[in-house]
């Protein structure tokens, strides 16, 4: 599976991209942010309010009970400011 | 038409390429977003624009295609800049083209509330005290909840 990170997440996780191999149990949202929080420090800081983290799975915006799926393009970024 | 590019646009001809050839058009609305110079309190000498490139793309096509929906509009235009800009440079353009005012001025007034909120982009400001995520805010979410939800 492919996450991506953007704005302030970016710079906490410390990376843009990487590839992860999905685990058995992981099936929804809600699951990959827990897994991904106990991956390591940083990530356990950068997404450790989830009132300021969004998701979209192949570039859809989804709640913490959609699927997710090996091969998704996942990405997490903190609400948006453009305009 | 949606557009996202690094480069500046010129409003003018944008908005002539925009009507060209469709003389059933009764008037253009637009709306330009440009760099503040302050933030709060701070000055900013500098934005960066950063964005998702394809869901970028995806969630505009999917706002413009909800405007032609909801109004009779001839034409629609969005464009929309990231990378590094400094106080004064245009950020968005947003231009919807129809036979009467109505249509064309609620179109772009839910065109540019709808991006602000949807469209993946995120704001960095340079300021004296360092460089600072741009935070969003509720009175965006407010304006975009004035529209009924399309999706």
């Amino acid at each position: 599976m492919r996450l991506l990170y953007f704005a302030w997440l970016r710079a906490r996780v410390g990376c843009a991209e990487e590839e992860v191999a999905l685990p058995p149990h992981v099936h929804d949202v809600a699951g990959l942010l827990d897994w991904l929080r106990a991956r390591s420090d940083r990530h356990a800081e950068a997404l450790g309010n989830l009132a300021l983290v969004r998701v979209a799975v192949n570039q859809d915006y989804v709640g913490p009970t959609h699927p997710v799926r090996e091969g998704d393009e996942v990405a997490l970024f903190p609400p948006v400011t453009g305009g | 038409m949606i557009r996202v590019q690094r480069e500046d646009f010129d409003v003018g001809a944008e908005l002539e390429r925009l009507t060209a050839g469709n003389r059933r058009i009764g008037g253009i609305a637009s709306f330009i977003g440009l760099v503040r110079d302050m933030g709060g309190s701070e000055r900013i000498s500098a934005l960066t624009l950063e964005h998702y490139p394809g869901m970028t793309e995806r969630k505009l096509a999917e706002i413009e295609t909800e405007a032609h929906r909801r109004w009779p509009l001839d034409a629609a235009l969005i464009i929309h800049r990231y990378g590094k800009l400094e106080p004064g440079e245009r950020i968005v353009l947003v231009a919807t083209a129809s036979a009467h005012r109505e249509a064309a001025l609620a179109a772009c007034h839910f065109l540019i509330d709808w991006l602000k909120t949807e469209a993946p982009f995120w704001k960095s400001e340079e300021t004296p005290t360092g460089e600072r995520w741009v935070e969003a805010r509720s009175e965006d979410d407010a304006a975009r909840d004035r529209w009924t939800p399309p999706f």
